[in-house]
């Protein structure tokens, strides 16, 4: 006898097919990054010791070694922080601060939003014609760094207007109200408030720019060589040089498979400590939002 | 010296000015940037158009550009960048979709507080990493299988793996990610009583799940889908090595070039009109990309209208 019952509970065999699938497709998600993580490791572990991060390669004695593109790497995180920090937070301050909301500052968030969806590869082709060619700075890391700065512009931008939405209106009032100047206001209480929101605005750059390579092949080159000489430091900017994900696409493109996955262990270590970072300053970022 | 409050006004106004005027110049650096990408994008992509000819570079099949005849045909290029977005489209974001879902209704929190990071961390990853397993893990297993499939075949060029479907796969992968978070993200936003709504009306939560909440969460997917079809369109070297590197028809099993692994793989080499046309399919990459910013511009536009009509 087959009566409705409230109690009698339908079962759907399509409630089912589609909760496996659900199932299936996180498991999917997640044993992707294991298999990824584990086979780099099990590839690329063997392949890391002292040597090879403290040496260059040398055909001679033929060994391979990637600290100048380690350096390199640091070059060009630092160059590019140095040019794009200063221009992404002053450019959210304008927007949060100065700017009426209008036709203007429409235009700039458009601009900002399009400048975050053009891809690498563009930015490289635009830096090596127009850095490279038009300023005649060739292949060198000054080129790359350049270049990268129109790439991170965005991410450091807009980290820093979010950060700014957050600090309390209430903040701005009593500091204007006491007397001080707008400056002074932005100066000492708004970005110290926005100070966590900012510096995981760069955390992230630093985490594009380590795992960048279509934009700085064709810019900041492929040189692997350490700085020499007395001012090998400073010169070092005017010259080429392949950041560790450019060489490990060199290494993989010359089949040299061993140098490739242990440059790959360098850099998810390195993705990984961002990652870290970022969660510990967002976590406090957050504490910080519901104390206010 | 007399102690005055209006003592050091212009000093302060000075400095006040300054401020402005230079935050001012740093937030029009971007329009500047975009402004200078573009330009410089049409000044080198265009002359080859004209130069060759649009006919023979756009609809024409034949790329020999180092050729004594050179021809400088991309159809094909054009073609495989369409077809190998939309593939990894097609499988990127089911899979994507079902894990937000996974994540925003499904899983409880402890789980989903070890899923989301790791989504997030799949993010970080380097695209040439992608590039180096697609090579060492896609591309043998490929070629077992294009062995298996054109055991028989006389015409058939084996590529040792390095083909169309490699690529997608990458490029499927690459693209969860940023599926998934924005998915969830917009599912998340749904408001609670439409969910409680239709499990009172004795919908299961399944049916919930795929009747109420995912069509209310639409313009958030679609944003999703989007982006994601934006950064596929877009990558270059996960793909390069992984793809093959001959023009062909976009064929599952054929070796392929796409728009951007094209200018990654000759770049290096290019001469004076190989160059120049190599330009062009950067132009035409660009093309692509601001077509889909445009179009996400005006869906966040439409979003924000819908919003307030509420």
């Amino acid at each position: 006898m087959t009566t409705n019952s409230i109690y009698i509970k339908k079962t759907r065999i399509s409630d089912y097919a589609l909760t496996a699938l659900i199932y299936i497709s996180a498991f999917f998600s997640v044993a992707l990054l294991i298999g990824i993580i584990g086979y780099v490791l099990y590839r690329g572990l063997g392949c890391v010791n002292i040597p090879f991060l403290t040496t260059v390669s040398s055909a001679v004695r033929g060994t391979s070694g990637i600290a100048g593109n380690i350096i390199n790497t640091i070059y060009i995180v630092v160059l590019t922080l140095l040019i794009a920090t200063p221009l992404g937070i002053g450019s959210a301050i304008y927007l949060n601060e100065y700017a009426k909301p209008g036709k203007i500052v429409n235009m700039i968030e458009f601009t900002t939003e399009i400048l975050s969806g053009i891809p690498s590869i563009i930015f490289g082709l635009f830096g090596m014609i127009f850095f490279g060619t038009t300023l005649g700075l060739g292949y060198s890391i000054l080129t790359g760094a350049f270049t990268l700065t129109l790439m991170v512009l965005p991410l450091i931008t807009r980290n820093t207007q979010e950060a700014l939405k957050t600090v309390p209106e209430t903040y701005r009032s009593g500091a204007l109200g006491m007397g001080a100047t707008k400056w002074y206001m932005i100066r000492t209480i708004l970005l110290p408030s926005a100070m966590p929101g900012i510096i995981t605005g760069v955390i992230l750059a630093i985490g594009r720019m380590v795992g960048e390579s279509a934009a700085l092949l064709f810019t900041a080159g492929s040189g692997y060589l350490l700085p020499k000489g007395s001012f090998g430091f400073a010169k070092k900017i005017l010259e080429s040089g392949g950041t560790l994900t450019v060489q490990l696409y060199l290494s993989m493109s010359k089949a040299n498979y061993e140098d490739a996955f242990g440059i790959a262990v360098v850099l998810l270590a390195i993705v990984l400590a961002i990652n870290f970072m970022t969660r510990y300053l967002t976590g406090r970022f957050d504490v910080g939002k519901r104390n206010s | 010296m007399e102690f005055s409050i209006f003592g050091n006004k212009k000093s302060i106004s000075m400095i006040e000015r300054i401020a402005q005027a230079v935050f001012t110049v740093c937030a029009f650096f971007a329009v500047l940037a975009v402004a200078s990408i573009t330009i410089y994008m049409i000044l080198n992509g265009t002359p080859a158009l004209f130069k060759v000819g649009i006919r023979d570079i756009l609809f024409s099949t034949e790329w020999k550009p180092t050729a004594a005849e050179p021809k400088y045909g991309i159809l094909y290029v054009i073609l495989t960048s369409i077809a190998g977005t939309g593939l990894a489209i097609l499988i990127g974001v089911p899979v994507g979709v079902l894990t937000a879902v996974f994540l925003a209704e499904v899983a409880p929190p402890k789980l989903t507080g070890i899923v989301k990071p790791a989504v997030e961390l799949l993010a970080g990853i380097p695209s040439v990493i992608y590039g180096l397993l697609g090579l060492l893990i896609l591309n043998p297993l490929m070629y077992k299988i294009e062995m298996a499939v054109f055991k028989d075949s006389e015409t058939h060029q084996f590529t040792g793996g390095a083909n169309l479907i490699s690529a997608v796969i990458v490029l499927a992968v690459m693209i969860l990610p940023t599926v998934i978070n924005i998915s969830e993200s917009s599912i998340r936003a749904v408001p609670e009583h439409y969910k409680a709504a239709s499990l009172a009306l004795g919908a299961s939560h399944i049916q919930t799940i795929f009747k109420v909440i995912l069509p209310a969460a639409k313009s958030g997917i679609v944003t999703a889908i989007v982006l994601g079809t934006g950064r596929a369109i877009g990558e270059a070297m996960a793909i390069t090595l992984v793809s093959g590197s001959s023009v062909n028809l976009p064929l599952p099993f054929n070796s392929v070039r796409f728009l951007t692994t094209a200018i990654v793989a000759e770049m290096g080499y290019a001469q004076d009109m190989h160059r120049k046309v190599l330009f062009t399919i950067g132009m035409i990459l660009f093309v692509f990309i601001m077509i889909i910013n445009v179009g996400l511009n005006r869906l966040f536009k439409k979003g924000a209208c819908a919003d307030d009509n509420e």
